[in-house]
């Protein structure tokens, strides 16, 4: 019951030893043709752009696909899998020189004993905090189950500085620091010709600018201590 | 699958699958003359129900056994009769885990003996709606309505609405799954009414036509996988990852449990467009009001209308959603009263303290009256707290019963 508190940012960690919920804390979901920026609603097309950025301005963008698009369950994940590839070899092409882009594979939640191995994989019951050394600045999740997604994002926010994106297929989620609804291999797409569209134009690392700026803005509007 | 795809089709008894916006808000009603207990089967032979479970505990409502018919008539795929309400209840969890639209009734004693479910229920994601028909659940049993039951609910995380008539029933016991089987929501929601008050009485109920049905639940949206035995959650109640002594784990479990709220959160903004918001209120500007839910909201409304005689004006706020818990609407709502009465139907109170943990300036909330064990709760004791409070000389209710 958190409505008292003023509009809550979403928004890169280390954020609390247990941050709350972004639900909890007042954030709505989109509706369709909508995403939501840092926990504000915006129209989708402008989520697409700061998607690309984000992306382009990292030093280690990365990309997690979960179970439901690395497995060939119906004819929709094998598009969406093709998509989320795509994506990758346009974010290898179009990023600058000194980025790592990388995919990482999520391929199911079993909890791997004794440890998983953060270099090859994350899984969202045991999401390494550091998530490749805490390398990775910006990341998006696509293919894994709302729940599991929505516990490693949280997760992720309370102790990396990772931008989170959330490339959703049902209704969004809060506790990413940009998600999109109603993904389909289409809109997967869609980004990537955002990512060509921008290449070039964002500077090498600018994601650490951004989060600096997005900290000094909630600290100023009191959403953050 | 998707279940929209389907909207226009005919299930196996003949009834269209109808969009629900469609079934609950267009479609023409029919009026009909039930008692809850009949109205209950009534929703569930619309709700395209996969599988129902039951313990035949006596003394108990008659839902359970009326939608034992429906089952032999062919508009609920499966019914298990279960060892206990434990049973009952873990068998729930095994029908939704496996993708079933699941359904079940229980009251009182059963309830608290089901407990340990609910949570787990809740932390697997499993959006099963659960009739609760409240009565007493301490020693001597009572099979009269006392909702101290749901106070143990709320903090399982489900989702709990409770019901002032059986109309709110009917409409909610098929609202409810559309709201529980949301991917983004995906819990157990318990529908809540008094029992013997909603279950065993007569009243009109429009009833949504018998040909049109709500259409199929759709376990490919779930937030979590289907059932895996090597997959948390059912792998963690096997071999708990939970357990592990590290942060990380523990962190998990934390984020867990808020997952689970922050779901409850989600389904206001699937609830209030069709319960048409989370509260009722009438004449809030009033400086007294009355604030509950239930069969005490119909104790109040009579309440109010014996006080207007009197020449003292009362407001009424209805409260229908428990969780989410409706609280900007609530400090909203009571932001003019400088008396705030809670009448409830137990002897705890514990619909005053949520309120006052609401509001501003709490000394304005006066809980009671209560009644408990199946007492009725008649409007004249609610009018003599409020005179009373007031400073009024008013003759005590006490004497009535001799």
């Amino acid at each position: 019951m958190n409505q008292q508190y003023g509009q809550y940012s979403v928004r890169p960690g280390p954020e609390a030893f247990l941050p709350p919920a972004a639900a909890s804390m007042g954030v709505v979901l989109p509706d369709p043709g909508q995403a939501h920026i840092n926990g504000r609603i915006v129209p989708e097309e402008e989520a697409f752009e700061e998607a690309a950025r984000m992306f382009l301005g990292g030093t280690v963008p990365t990309i997690f696909p979960g179970p439901l698009v690395l497995w060939a369950w119906n004819e929709k994940a094998k598009k969406k899998a093709k998509a989320i590839k795509f994506l990758y070899d346009t974010l290898k092409e179009c990023a600058p020189q000194d980025a790592k882009p990388m995919l990482i594979p999520m391929p199911d939640y079993r909890p791997k004993y004794p440890k998983i191995n953060p270099e090859v994989e994350i899984n969202p019951n045991h999401p390494n905090l550091t998530i490749w050394h805490n390398k990775i600045d910006v990341c998006m999740f696509v293919g894994v189950h709302c729940h599991q997604a929505n516990l490693s994002l949280k997760i992720i926010r309370g102790g990396t500085n990772c931008y989170t994106i959330a490339m959703c297929a049902q209704a969004g989620h809060e506790d990413a620091c940009l998600s999109f609804r109603d993904a389909s291999a289409e809109k997967i797409m869609h980004l990537a010709e955002w990512v060509k569209k921008l290449k070039g134009v964002v500077p090498f690392g600018a994601i650490k600018k951004h989060v600096a700026a997005l900290e000094t803005q909630d600290r100023a509007g009191g959403t953050r201590n | 699958m998707d279940s929209h795809s389907i909207i226009g089709t005919k299930n196996k008894k003949g009834q269209t699958y109808t969009d629900p916006y469609h079934l609950f808000f267009e479609a023409p009603r029919i009026p009909s003359f039930f008692t809850g207990s009949e109205v209950i089967k009534e929703a569930i032979r619309r709700a395209s129900v996969d599988l129902m479970v039951a313990y035949p505990i006596t003394p108990q409502s008659e839902a359970a056994a009326l939608i034992g018919e429906l089952y032999a008539e062919g508009y609920v795929t499966d019914y298990m009769r279960g060892e206990n309400e434990f049973g009952v209840m873990s068998e729930c969890a095994g029908g939704s885990f496996g993708g079933a639209r699941v359904f079940t009734t229980t009251a009182g004693p059963g309830t608290m003996r089901a407990m340990e479910n609910f949570p787990m229920w809740s932390g697997a994601r499993l959006p099963i709606e659960m009739i609760v028909t409240c009565r007493g659940i301490n020693s001597p049993l009572s099979i009269q309505p006392d909702t101290l039951e749901i106070y143990f609910l709320l903090e399982t995380g489900m989702l709990v609405w409770h019901a002032e008539t059986a109309q709110d029933f009917y409409d909610w016991i098929l609202m409810g799954f559309m709201v529980a089987e949301q991917p983004d929501v995906h819990l157990p929601i318990a529908i809540c009414c008094d029992g013997f008050f909603v279950t065993h009485t007569k009243d009109v109920v429009n009833l949504t036509p018998a040909d049109m049905c709500l259409p199929p639940y759709d376990p490919y949206r779930s937030p979590v996988p289907c059932m895996d035995m090597e997959c948390p959650p059912v792998r963690m109640m096997r071999d708990p990852f939970v357990m592990k002594s590290n942060y990380i784990s523990y962190a998990t479990h934390a984020s867990w449990q808020q997952e689970i709220r922050a779901a409850v959160e989600r389904s206001r903004k699937h609830t209030i467009p069709l319960l048409g918001g989370l509260i009722e209120t009438e004449n809030t500007d009033a400086e007294i009001l009355i604030v509950s839910s239930g069969t005490a909201v119909s104790q109040g409304r009579e309440a109010i209308r014996l006080l207007a005689e009197e020449g003292l004006r009362v407001g009424l706020v209805k409260i229908k959603s428990l969780r989410p818990w409706p609280y900007n609407e609530i400090r909203e709502a009571t932001k003019s009263a400088k008396y705030i009465f809670v009448p409830e139907f137990n002897v705890a109170g514990w619909m005053a303290r949520e309120i006052k943990a609401t509001v501003p300036d709490s000394d304005r909330v006066i809980a009671g009256p209560h009644v408990a064990g199946g007492m009725t709760m008649p409007p004249e004791v609610i009018v003599e707290h409020i005179q009373r409070t007031l400073g009024k000389s008013v003759a005590t209710l006490a004497g009535r019963g001799s």
